[in-house]
Order: structure tokens, then sequence, then C-alpha cells
């Protein structure tokens, strides 16, 4: 399963999983059916054929669940540090492969986060990429996601989290490993405030991201056939010797297991979660007056507006 | 049974002849044979002193994974009174590597939890080597929300290669079960005083291991994973595992000086398994010291000082954003 992201050259469309094609195709990187590159970014880069979902980029999930020109990213400027001196004798050392990985992605670090609105409810979104350093937690990745978390409580906004990762970072050895602690109990303290945590997780969603915050969830939605589990599959079969039965770890299979709250497409993500958020506000406002709560009509955005600094 | 590593030979080749010494002394005492196994021993505790004091980061961990290193069920029976063992999760089973229950600690009751791996091999398979299955880490969550209830401190004791990475491992939920304990652990109204006393890998140790403070034995190791696992990522070769030890600073001092841990507890000359039960009253003592200035605190303090805590854990800096031109707002 994991062979089928390769990587192709020229990189034109450039997302994992969909080999470009020159110009205005792109193979779905599942049934391999050619793609009217216009209409598959439409359709969010899932293909019309069979539906497979390609890794999105941090901009591609903002324009895929917040209103338009919602988006305001914040701390964009935090950038990694190499806190052990990690230097594996024989190997590129940590410093070395900041340089080169921020060059070949063009970007900082491994996730965004930020204010906006969805379906004009204010939330405070964080994305994970896994286009920068496998989208592993390290202290970057850590102090963004608490950060999110702090501004859901500072503004009172829903806090999504879309999830897309490899694990915790090796290279910050146990400064990234108590980032884990560090965002679980950020999650913590916005369910302290009543707000709610919809987890969202997409292909790959691994080690000690599933073993944190992106399994505390209120509600865990799961994007179809992503790969989602503790252990890597590798790992699993190195380990124990036993071959993975075909659809183990994907998002199905942890449906199954009654590890998440639904599978939902992309195209029906921004719908549920508008939902899910005014279900959940609705019980954390103070009683109203009937009359009033009469004269608004179910799903209007009142109830996390009220409190929230805009 | 005696496991003699290879760094410390030196010590057991003068330890071999001391013992013959006290033999013949035994039968024979003569002031030279007396002279004699009085130097022997200084040469010996010199000899041990001087190999343990210099330890790489890969021999920390074979001494951190020592076959007589003292385990969790050594210190709940030698540290503590009153031990009574909990089984299970009350969903799907019992795990046996991890071992948990209500006990005193100098009369004090306390919740001890911890990884215990086995000795005998048919032992050390029960107990799947120390790595345990969701099941055991929703027992421990059990644990903690009963030490919470009934006003018990809480005690952790760390000692793994990992979680559990098998497939029955999934189907059950490991990654949640983990993190349904950081999350548990981060607000836990009791303190929570989490001790590193072997091997303490990745997220398998750290779901036992969020607390108030975080001690670790001089020998012991906390990981982000095993130096094989990590090996196996960084040089895709889990032999290069002694150079991953070097790069991944998972020594006690390293990680003191790195401000991640808080305290070194010191472990008697020539390791914990030189001398358990001076280890484990050593143990003892610490652990009653932090539990007793840990209560002094008010709750409200305790629970927000914890998130303090981790929420100041972290490195990274914020770029400079582009300079404004002069007199912009
Ligand atoms: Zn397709």
């Amino acid at each position: 399963m994991r062979n089928l992201f390769r990587r192709a050259l020229p990189k034109v469309a450039g997302d994992a999983g969909q080999e470009a094609v020159p110009d205005l195709w792109v193979r779905c990187g599942r049934c391999r059916e050619m793609l009217y590159a216009r209409e598959w970014a439409e359709a969010s880069k899932v293909c019309p054929k069979c539906g497979f979902h390609a890794r999105l980029t941090i901009s591609d999930r903002v324009a895929l669940l917040l209103d338009a020109n919602s988006w305001q990213e914040l701390d964009p400027d935090l950038r990694p540090t190499d806190p052990l001196g990690f230097a594996p004798a024989g190997r590129p050392s940590y410093a070395e492969k900041l340089a080169t990985e921020s060059l070949d992605s063009g970007q900082s670090e491994a996730a965004a986060y930020g204010r906006g609105t969805l379906d004009g409810l204010p939330v405070s979104l964080a994305i994970l990429d896994m286009g920068y350093f496998a989208g592993t937690l390290g202290s970057v990745v850590g102090e963004k996601i608490a950060r999110a978390f702090e501004l859901g409580i500072a503004e009172r906004r829903a806090v999504i989290v879309v999830s897309a990762s490899g694990g915790a970072r090796q290279q910050e050895g146990v400064v990234a490993l108590i980032q884990m602690a560090k965002t679980a109990a950020a999650v913590q303290a916005l369910g302290a405030a009543r707000l709610p945590f919809i987890s969202i997780l997409t292909d790959p969603t691994l080690g000690g991201v599933t073993a944190s915050f992106a399994t505390l969830g209120d509600c865990i939605i799961a994007e179809p056939g992503a790969v989602i589990g503790f252990a890597g599959p590798r790992i699993i079969e190195q380990t124990t010797g036993e071959k993975l039965p075909p659809g183990a770890q994907t998002a199905e299979f942890q449906l199954r297991h009654g590890m998440v709250d639904q599978v939902v497409a992309r195209r029906d993500q921004k719908a549920i979660i508008a939902r899910l958020i005014r279900l959940f506000s609705h019980a954390t406002q103070p009683a109203q007056d009937p009359t009033a709560s009469a004269s608004t009509p179910h799903g209007e955005p009142r109830v996390v507006a009220t409190a929230g600094v805009q | 049974m005696s496991v003699v590593l290879d760094f410390e030979r030196p010590a057991a080749e003068i330890r071999t002849k001391l013992d013959a010494i006290e033999k013949q002394y035994a039968a024979n005492p003569t002031p030279e044979l007396d002279a004699q196994r009085i130097d022997l021993r200084r040469d010996f505790a010199n000899r041990t002193q001087a190999i343990y004091r210099a330890l790489s980061p890969w021999q920390t961990v074979q001494v951190a994974r020592h076959p007589l290193r003292p385990q969790t069920m050594d210190y709940a029976i030698g540290m503590c009174t009153d031990f009574v063992e909990f089984h299970g999760d009350r969903v799907f089973g019992d795990d046996r590597a991890i071992v948990g229950g209500p006990a005193r600690i100098d009369g004090r009751p306390v919740m001890l939890v911890g990884q215990h791996r086995g000795r005998e091999t048919r032992e050390r398979v029960e107990r799947n080597f120390g790595s345990p299955h969701p099941e055991g880490y929703r027992k421990a969550h059990r644990l903690f929300e009963l030490a919470e209830k009934f006003g018990m401190p809480v005690v952790t004791l760390m000692d793994t290669p990992g979680a559990s990475p098998g497939l029955g491992d999934e189907e059950r939920g490991q990654g949640w079960a983990l993190a349904a304990n950081l999350a548990t652990l981060a607000t836990l109204r009791v303190p929570v005083v989490c001790v590193v006393i072997g091997e303490g890998n990745s997220g398998g140790a750290l779901a036992i291991g969020v607390g108030d403070r975080f001690l670790m034995l001089e020998h012991s190791i906390f990981s982000v994973a095993s130096p094989e696992a990590a090996a196996s990522i960084v040089w895709k070769d889990a032999k290069f595992a002694p150079q991953a030890a070097d790069a991944l600073k998972l020594t006690a001092p390293d990680l003191l000086r790195l401000n991640l841990i808080d305290r070194i507890i010191s472990e008697p000359v020539g390791g914990a398994h030189a001398d358990p039960s001076a280890m484990i009253a050593t143990l003892r003592s610490t652990v009653a010291g932090e539990i007793s200035r840990l209560e002094t605190i008010p709750t409200e303090r305790l629970v927000s000082d914890r998130y303090e805590k981790y929420r100041r854990l972290g490195s990274w800096f914020e770029m400079a954003p582009p300079a404004k031109p002069a007199g912009s707002v």
C-alpha cells in the first residue's frame, strides 16, 4: 500500500499520492486513471473514479475547511532548534537535515495554526503536513498545537486539528516525546473550558501523534483510506513477524474497531464539523429565555461567537 | 545467576581473586591474607567506580537492561508494605507487563503502577518482555482514577522497551490507550511521582510517566525510541543501536543537563544490580521525601504547576518578522 506513493519527475502537481503527468493531467495514485488536473483539484484531490484521497497541503486544507479569506495564520515564524545536537555517526545531522528540508519543501515546519471561520463559526485550526519532515511531532509542532488549544480557550473557539504525521521526531529525542504530554495537557485544558475539539485523522496518522492529541478528540473523524495506527506497518511486521492483513490500520479498520466516530469524505467534512460545533456549543451556553432561542434558527453561529474575540 | 557485562570484566577479575582470598582467609585467617583481601576489596571498589563513572551511553543501556537489576515487583515488595496487586482493565483482560495497586510507602498509602519485564524466560514471555498491551495501559488508567478518588499519591516506575506493536494491539487501540493516560495524568488531582528504574522508551513509557516530579535512576535510560528502533529509522539497520544511543541523549546526566528531568537518584557503586536492597532503600526514602513535599502544595496549584511544567518544555525560536520601515505602526 505504501508504494502507491511514487515520486515522479517532473513534479508538476507536486502532491504525494499523485504522479504528475506533464501539463493538464494527473494520474490517480491508486487506480492509475488519468484525471484532468483542474477538476481533480476542484474535487479536493479526490479521484472521481475510485475515491482515492490524495494528500493535501496546508493551503488545500484551509480551502477545504474554512470560509474564503477567513484564515489568519498565527506564529508562522516558529522555527526548530537542534536541542540534542543530534549528530548520528556517518549520517546527516539534524541541523543539516533541517537546512535541506526547508529548501526542498519551501516550508518552515510541519504544522500551521491560526484562526478562521468555518460556515461562519469561529474556530482555531491546526494542520499537520507530511510534506515537511514527514509531519513529525517536534517542538515547533507541539508548540503550535498547544497554542491552537490556548487560542481556542482565550477566544472561545472550537478547535480543529487535522493530523498527518509519521509520529514523534526522532531527531529531537525526549524533547519530541514530551510534546505528546504537552499537547495532551492542552487538550484537557480546552475540555475544562467546555469547548469542543474535533480531530481529523488523515493519511497517515501514526506513532506519537496517534498516541497523544490526535486520538483525544471529542469527535474523531477519519478520512477514507487513511492509514491510522500506533506502530507503523513496517514496525509491526519486523517486531512480530506477522504479515498485516489487507486493510489493517485503515480508517475503515479503525471505525470497525470502535476507534473513530466516522469516516467522512472530504466533500462532507466541513458540513459535519459545523453541525458538530453547533451541537456541542449549544450545551455549553448559559440558559437563555425560550423566545430568544426560538427566534434564532438552529445552526446559527450565535453560540460560539458570544464570548469570542473575533 | 551471575551476569558480567563486557565492560565490567576488569572489575570481575579482581572480584574472582578477592573471592578466592576470602575463602582462604576464612579457613586460615593470617595477617598476610587479611592485608591482601583488604587491598583487593579496595581495588575492586575503585575499579568498579571508575568503570561506572565513565559509562558510555550504550554501556548505560546495558546496565539499564541488566537481568539482575531490580524491577517493579522487587520495589513493590521491598519498598512498600501492604501492596495489593490489582488485575485487569475491566474490558478485555489483564496485562502482565504492567503491575499496580495500592500500597504503603513509609506508612503512607500510595498507588503504585509500573512496568515489569520478568527474569526467567517463561515469565518474560508471560509479561511480553515488559511491552504492555492496551489493556495494561487501561488498567493503569483505572488505578490512576482510583488514586484520585481516594486521595492517594501516584508512584509510577517505568521499565519498558516500549508499548507492544502487534496487530492485536492496533485492533484494541494502543494509541488511544496511551493518549488517554497522558491526558489523565496531566490533570490528575493528586501528586504524581514518576521514576525511570530501567529502560523508559517512547510513548509506552511516557503513558505512565507524566507527573509533578520525573526522576531517573543514575543508570537508567529515557528515550523517544529504543536505540534499536531509532537505528533502524536513522541508519535503516538496528545494528547501529550503539551509535543511536550516543546521538539520542538518553542518559540521566544528559537529560538533566537538558532540563528534561527533575532529578537523578544515585545507584550503589557498580549499579543497582550490584546491591538491589540498597537501591530499593534509596528509592523508598527518595519517593517518600518527594511525596511529603508535594503533599504540602494545594491541589489547584499542584495541577496548574504540572500544566506549566509541560507547557514550557520544547525548544524553538521565533524568526524576527521582516523589519518594518521606521515610523510605521
Ligand atoms: Zn483513482
